[in-house]
């Protein structure tokens, strides 16, 4: 490219052009002519210069910095808020300046809006710049050959239109596109590397437009699922839902799955001893309202693909099964209730609800509620505090206090399934007066007192919460990701060049050949590149024996007017 | 504890050991490299400073090289006269560290064969890491700098290997890998063991293995660079008539011209960037299968964004009337900057969804 834009260029006319299609530069200070238009049209000009594309590009690295380290609405609120109470006196600046939500804030779009108009803008001009020359013909040869950046000469005694012929011949064989010229051959290969090159910043394009479409259709959510229980696509089965802007309820990929079994297995030994080593869930589902229900185990890198829907395995947890007994004796309950995990070994808490069907001793409606707080490995009796001590049922206890009265559930406030709110209830209490707390093992029951029934333990179910998600435009985003890596290696590994042999007679009656490369770049390919096509043009034309030697080498002048 | 287990712990104990075995070797070569510049010092070529002298004073003759084509196959070949293009300094390539002495060149050969033995002993402890683990030897930080190190090393040997002039780069590579594995078998450390389920995926043999030959190849061009920013400044100085001091013109004068190290560098980073843009691409499909998002602007994420759009611009810098040179340079250098914060800051100073990378 160097060697364009200098005094080079001047000499070599128009065989030096359009050897890529980059907009030329024009200097900053260059005044606009007066007026709307000109203003419009100079203000065009910079945003399509390569000058502000670097310069954009920069800023969009820079732009991006920010939402790096601090934290982001978009990936964790909770993590925003937290940092929002620590730190009272920058966040509102923060929150001023769109820091919580960098990537989608103002300034950073403008940025990326701005650099994708100056990609347009340069992509347009660019591909007619490059049909012309695909439509066209390399330039002919300039007038001293000698100036170009690989040269090489010699007399032979053959014809110069046989020369020129074989030339011709050797160049088209070679791939080159040639044609002749007057006295010379003119030709030029390489043309993938513009195509690349295009090919590469319209791939951008496609792929910020495919993100973009992601973004607005998209939706997501996520559903717990105990182990026996199922899943339909719909609305009002999510536990929670976030969509895009554009996004239509009539886009929900229409299948179900059941949960059959979870497997978890823990590094059971070593200083990793707890770690996850493998999660399974295996399913069985059926696409559309009704079809043919098949099995499929979903891993944390393996989600189960629905026609575009994919269905991730997220989380995981233990719902011990509880059934609760009346005052008759009667059963009023039974449930496999799960329980949030608190910390890697998931020692587990949650409540149990029994809203309704339950009388008490005296045989009078009321509601019953327990704290469950729940470990899979027991580390053993006496330590007061319970806490698991592996995440495998390796030793399940269930801990319960309990409460009758009012749920609180009718209040019309939406309740946390997994918190109770004893608010309007009473303890149940033991025969000291403390209150009833009671550890269970699997089968254990405990009663409630005053014959107001009992509580059993039944055994453990596992549970697996799902995030199920679909971003339309994926295949596109991925098209145009594998069409970039295409273009750009076209558009950096090859070499646009161009190649002339002169041949004429001399003043002697003998033919003097002369051949010239010119590449963009200066690389030690051409001059071996045409050192290989003089080789193979001279058992063509092979050197006539010397009059008088001089070297053509030895020619100063060329080089030494600057 | 099972027979296997046994089994892995002494192939992780091996690792270790080869690990260690080759830091002591590769210190060995820094010593051979030192004296290769030490003995080198001795000659007294003057090369750059009478070619650019020459220059300024007679006005280029030296503008026209004869590139002789070998071969006595053909008598009377045609012979290709190169020229460079107007307004760059031609200047011939230093003749590198050993200064064209017999001892320097002596110890430079010692320091090479020692870098090779160094790199067979640590590829062999990577090798015996992945073994003990039953997977690819990158789960965790510590296995990652000493695959990053090997890679670095086995690329320079390559390139040796393929004649190319890169003798030059020997001394701050292994310098460079000793602070690597220095860094790695103390404060990076972690024991070999299994990964959490989320890294159970054939993408970390893609994504991780592309991404830790970029950062290794992304490193061979900074030095380039970095040398290059020295090498013009000493070059300029000279065209202008200035006399840099004696240890500068000593070591700068054995460093090839600064054009030969800026090509260098413009080949090495423009021949990784579509791998990083692989690398990325792979790790968004990832993150597709395992998060259930391919972009989600996590802090790892985002600086791997950041550092393809430096090289970018480094890319366009080069293209760029006005910018080509040590502006570009500069850019080259913030991009690789941005590559190494990616790696250490991000992982250690910032909390995202890949920090169960284990430091
Ligand atoms: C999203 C932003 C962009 C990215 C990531 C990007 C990336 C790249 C890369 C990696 C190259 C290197 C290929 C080479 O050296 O031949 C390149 C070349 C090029 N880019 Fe961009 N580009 C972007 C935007 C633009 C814009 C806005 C323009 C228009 C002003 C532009 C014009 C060019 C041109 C003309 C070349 C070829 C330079 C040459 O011929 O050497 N690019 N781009």
């Amino acid at each position: 490219m160097s060697n364009l834009n200098t005094t080079d260029e001047r000499d070599l006319g128009k065989a030096g052009e359009q050897l890529s299609t980059a907009p030329r530069e024009e200097s900053a200070s260059s005044v606009p002519a007066m007026g709307v238009i000109g203003w419009t049209r100079w203000f065009w000009r910079q945003l399509t210069s390569m000058r502000v594309a670097l310069i954009l590009l920069f800023l969009l690295s820079l732009g991006a910095i920010p939402g790096s380290l601090i934290p982001q609405n978009s990936v964790d609120e909770l993590k925003v808020q937290t940092f929002k109470d620590a730190h009272t006196t920058v966040s509102p600046v923060y929150e001023k300046l769109q820091f919580f939500d960098v990537y989608s804030s103002v300034w950073f779009s403008a940025i990326y809006i701005l650099l994708f108009i100056s990609l347009i803008g340069c992509i347009v001009p660019r591909t007619g710049q490059f049909v012309g020359q695909l439509r066209g013909r390399p330039p002919g040869a300039p007038r001293k050959l000698t100036r170009l950046p690989a040269y090489t000469t010699w007399r032979t005694e053959a014809e110069p239109e046989q020369v020129r012929e074989a030339a011709l011949a050797l160049l088209r064989k070679r791939r080159f596109r040639s044609h002749e010229a007057g006295d010379a051959v003119a030709a030029e290969k390489g043309y993938l590397r513009e195509a690349g090159n295009l090919l590469f910043h319209i791939a951008l394009i496609v792929m910020l437009v495919a993100f973009a479409c992601g973004q607005l259709f998209k939706s997501e959510g996520g559903k717990l699922i105990v182990e026996g229980d199922g899943f339909s696509n719909t609305l009002t089965q999510y536990d929670n839902f976030k969509s895009g802007s554009l996004f239509d309820n009539d886009d929900l990929t229409p299948f179900s799955f059941d949960l059959d079994d979870f497997k978890g297995t823990y590094e059971r030994n070593g200083p990793q001893r707890g770690t996850p080593r493998t999660y399974e869930a295996h399913v069985t589902y059926s696409e559309g309202a009704d079809g043919k229900p098949r099995k499929k185990v979903v891993e944390v890198n393996k989600p189960l693909v629905v026609d575009g829907t994919k269905v991730y395995l997220n989380a995981h947890g233990y719902a011990p099964v509880i059934s609760v007994k009346d005052g008759d004796g009667k059963e009023v309950y039974r449930n496999a209730v799960p329980l949030l995990p608190q910390d890697n070994n998931v020692t587990s808490t949650g409540a149990i609800k029994v809203m309704d069907g339950y009388r008490d001793a005296d045989g009078k409606k009321t509601q019953l509620g327990f704290q469950a707080f729940f470990v899979p490995t027991f580390a053993g009796e006496g330590s007061g505090t319970m806490f698991s001590q592996f995440p495998a049922l390796d030793y399940p206890v269930l801990a319960l206090n309990g409460y009758y009265g009012s749920l609180g559930v009718d209040s019309g406030l939406p309740q946390n399934v997994y918190q109770l709110d004893p608010s309007k209830m009473t303890e149940f209490k033991d025969s000291n007066g403390d209150q009833l707390k009671q550890r269970l093992r699997p089968g254990e029951t405990m009663k409630l007192p005053d014959g107001a029934g009992s509580v059993t333990f039944e055994g453990v179910e596992e549970w697996a919460s799902f995030q199920i998600s679909r971003q339309p435009a994926s295949g596109w985003a991925l098209t145009g990701a594998v069409a970039a890596i295409a273009g750009l290696a076209g558009s950096l590994f090859i070499q646009r060049r161009r190649v002339w042999v002169r041949a004429v007679r001399g003043a002697d009656g003998v033919t003097v050949v002369e051949m010239a490369g010119l590449g963009r770049s200066e690389s030690a390919k051409l001059p071996e590149e045409l050192a290989d096509l003089a080789v193979a043009l001279h058992t063509v034309a092979p050197t006539a024996p010397d009059p008088e030697p001089e070297p053509p080498s030895e020619e100063p002048a060329e080089g030494a007017e600057k | 504890m099972n027979l296997a287990a046994a089994t892995n712990e002494n192939l992780a104990h091996t690792s270790n050991v080869l690990i260690y075995s080759s830091m002591a070797v590769y210190t060995l070569a820094f010593f051979a490299h030192i004296a290769e510049w030490i003995f080198g010092s001795r000659s007294k070529v003057g090369r750059t400073a009478a070619a650019l002298k020459r220059d300024s004073a007679t006005g280029s003759t030296a503008k026209a090289q004869v590139a002789q084509q070998g071969g006595t196959a053909v008598l009377d070949r045609p012979k290709v006269v190169t020229r460079s293009a107007a307004g760059t300094r031609d200047v011939p390539d230093g003749p590198g560290a050993a200064g064209g002495t017999f001892k320097g060149d002596l110890w430079g050969r010692i320091a090479i064969s020692l870098t090779v033995l160094a790199f067979a002993v640590e590829a062999g402890g990577v090798v015996a890491r992945a073994l003990s683990v039953q997977r690819a030897p990158w789960g965790n930080m510590y296995e990652f700098s000493i695959t990053f190190s090997t890679v670095a090393v086995g690329a320079y040997l390559l390139l040796l290997a393929l004649r190319k002039n890169v003798r030059w780069i020997g001394l701050l590579l292994v310098t460079t890998v000793l602070l690597d594995l220095g860094i790695a078998t103390t404060t990076l450390y972690t024991d070999s063991d299994q990964l959490v389920p989320a890294l159970h995926s054939y993408w970390l043999w893609i994504h991780v293995s592309t991404a830790i030959i970029c950062g290794a190849v992304f490193y061979l061009g900074a030095v380039g660079t970095l040398l290059y920013l020295f090498r013009d400044n000493y070059e300029s100085k000279i065209a202008s008539g200035g006399t840099p001091g004696r240890f500068a013109t000593s070591v700068m004068e054995r460093l090839p011209a600064a054009k030969s190290l800026d090509t260098f560098s413009y080949r090495i980073n423009a021949a990784v960037f579509p791998l990083w843009t692989f690398t990325i691409i792979a790790g968004a499909i990832w993150a597709g299968d395992a998060w259930g998002r391919y972009w989600g602007w996590d802090p790892k994420e985002v600086w791997s964004f950041i550092t393809w759009v430096a090289y970018a611009a480094y890319l366009h810098a080069r293209a760029t009337a006005g910018w080509k040179g040590r502006k570009a340079a500069y850019l080259a250098l913030i991009a690789f900057g941005c590559w190494l914060f990616n790696y250490y800051g991000v992982n250690i100073f910032v909390t995202g969804k890949h920090s169960y990378a284990g430091v």
